[in-house]
């Protein structure tokens, strides 16, 4: 009697079923990243679609308006400019300095690990959340009411943790040898750090600044929660005075039933994105001259 | 720190008001009628449901992008698709919002699923699942990268193929990290807040039908801060009722990843 091969057909079975599974895996892992990138295609698509045409010179320098074709973003785009400064103003010294403070003065102990615990879970807490924080301590607790300078604080504190973490990691690049240099020539640790680790880390460190930038110019929930969900037909003059910004001009815009605020709401998305789009190419462009500089 | 007192101090007068059991267990939300009830369960049932439905779009999509960047693509493919996918991350929530809305919504569940209304869970959980895919991608692209080649090298000496390789080698290898990558998606979820209040319809209903309007926590949270509510009242302290129990899932998501994360990193550094 013959000896039977059906060993070999299952092992050429296995073989065909093997490199088929192998090409559709690969093909249905490809469509799924098709996926994705078609996604954004598809929603910078719908967004430019109407935004584009609603975009003009009127647009950017009229107030909001109960008529849709004479509503305009200035409000939003001066009130954005407001509260964003004043974030800068409040987040990047407290961020940089207490980054600064747990990279290279922070003794190794169980207050540090604390500190850097709370960090890290900070980062996870959801935005809205930050937004009721703002509303009782800022809002009702200093008596600032729905203003600028508490939208300021708001947001400074919902990005604090970004920029702690992304400042530390460019202090973290610059070289220990670079420490122990400047003070082998006899600077004290605090000279070292600020003439040399500090402006070696620094394109880095702006880099995480501004990316938690663009987190901050983009968020909505937070600033409505704190009450600053208005319409506002003044530009701003202190850091006092309520405000509006562009997501929330947006969101509001979105809200109504016409449709000539849709197309407003899509211009205005266009102008946001715009910033963002500006604000990244600063980041990156700093990204590379620092690849470019670096020495060591 | 100070989140966890000032929520405690705004939220337990609420519960003198309002029971904890019947906050929890309630299935009537009704805060703004004169006859006020705070039953939660129709605002968790509606984060639950819209969050999980989003995962369910994002997790596997993102998993085989993950998957396919990792261990298939080619560089130059690598280097355009990730910066594009930095891209969608970099996008606000309310422009998803308004894509749910002006997109999703009428040209894709209308059609498909006949619903009456335009605001409905499923088109906020689409516009959620797109917004959460960079992010298992990065989480679990990163977690795939970091198994070391070896493991790879070997598997393919003894004449595993790609997908064999990929998927019973590098996939278990990094498991904890991509299942952390979903938590941490699911998280971001939970806490999501303009894309609900925009698409998802401002209705407390406690249903599991996707086609219907619903609200979730945060989109409540939004309700309230919009209007002119006083400090002190039911309502007022509502919000941080609700704004500590979404900070409850959010952290306990997040220590969880967290926790598999450390046991990834433990493996293989």
């Amino acid at each position: 009697m013959k000896p039977s091969p059906p060993a070999l057909s299952a092992s050429r079975q296995t073989a065909f079923t093997r490199r088929w599974t192998s090409w559709a895996f690969a093909g249905v892992a490809l469509l799924a990243t098709a996926f994705g990138v078609a996604a954004l295609i598809l929603l910078l698509f719908v967004v430019m679609r109407d935004g584009i045409g609603g975009l003009s010179w009127d647009f950017l320098t009229s107030f909001p308006s109960r008529k849709p074709e004479l509503a305009g973003a200035k409000a939003a785009i001066m009130g954005t400019l407001w509260v964003m400064s004043f974030t800068a103003l409040f987040s990047i010294p407290i961020g940089v300095g207490a980054a600064i403070y747990l990279e290279e003065f922070a003794p190794k102990s169980w207050f540090t690990r604390l500190i850097e615990m709370n960090i890290s879970t900070l980062a996870g807490v959801p935005s809205v959340v930050y937004g009721l924080l703002g509303l009782a301590v800022f809002v009702f607790g200093m008596n600032l009411g729905p203003s600028i300078i508490a939208a300021a604080a708001t947001l400074t504190l919902l990005i604090l943790p970004i920029i702690i973490v992304a400042a530390r990691e460019g202090l973290r690049s610059v070289p220990y040898s670079m420490r122990e240099a400047a003070m082998a020539l006899g600077a004290t640790r605090w000279q070292a750090v600020w003439h040399q680790v500090l402006p070696a880390g620094m394109p880095a460190v702006l880099t995480g600044v501004i990316l938690a930038m663009g987190r901050a110019i983009g968020e909505t929930a937070p600033l409505i929660a704190i009450g600053a969900f208005t319409s506002v037909f003044f530009t701003p003059t202190s850091p006092t005075d309520s405000f509006t910004v562009l997501p929330i001009q947006i969101f509001s815009w979105i809200s109504r039933p016409l449709r000539g605020f849709q197309e407003n709401a899509s211009a205005g998305i266009v102008v946001l994105l715009i910033v963002l789009l500006l604000l990244n190419s600063v980041a990156v462009a700093l990204r590379h001259v620092y690849a470019r500089r670096r020495r060591w | 720190m100070g989140i966890v007192a000032v929520l405690l101090i705004e939220a337990i007068p609420f519960f003198g008001d309002v029971s904890v059991i019947s906050f929890l267990t309630g299935t009537k939300w009704a805060p703004l009628f004169a006859d006020k009830s705070f039953g939660a369960l129709p605002l968790l049932s509606a984060t639950a449901l819209i969050a999980g439905m989003a995962l369910a779009v994002a997790f596997p999509l993102g998993l085989l992008t993950a998957i396919y960047l990792s261990e298939y693509a080619p560089d130059v493919v690598r280097s355009t698709v990730k910066p594009a996918l930095e891209v969608l991350a970099g996008i606000p929530t309310v422009v998803y919002g308004f894509f749910a809305i002006s997109f999703i919504s009428p040209n894709i569940v209308r059609p498909l699923f006949d619903s009456e209304t335009i605001f409905t869970a499923l088109a906020a959980s689409l516009a959620m699942g797109i917004m959460l895919i960079p992010m298992v991608v990065s989480l679990s692209e990163d977690a795939m990268r970091s198994v070391p080649s070896a493991l790879r090298e070997g598997a393919y000496a003894l004449g595993a193929n790609r997908f064999q390789v990929s998927v019973r080698v590098v996939v278990p290898a990094a498991l904890s990290g991509i299942v952390a990558a979903g938590l941490l998606a699911l998280a971001r979820a939970v806490g999501e807040t303009m894309i609900v209040t925009i698409a998802a319809g401002g209705v407390p209903n406690l249903s599991a039908n996707p086609l219907e309007a619903m609200q979730a926590m945060t989109a409540y949270i939004m309700e309230v801060a919009m209007g002119d509510t006083p400090r002190g009242t039911v309502e007022y302290r509502s919000i941080f009722a609700i704004g500590m129990l979404l900070f409850v899932f959010t952290l306990g998501l997040n220590l969880v990843a967290r926790g598999f994360i450390a046991k990834f990193r433990e493996v293989y550094e």
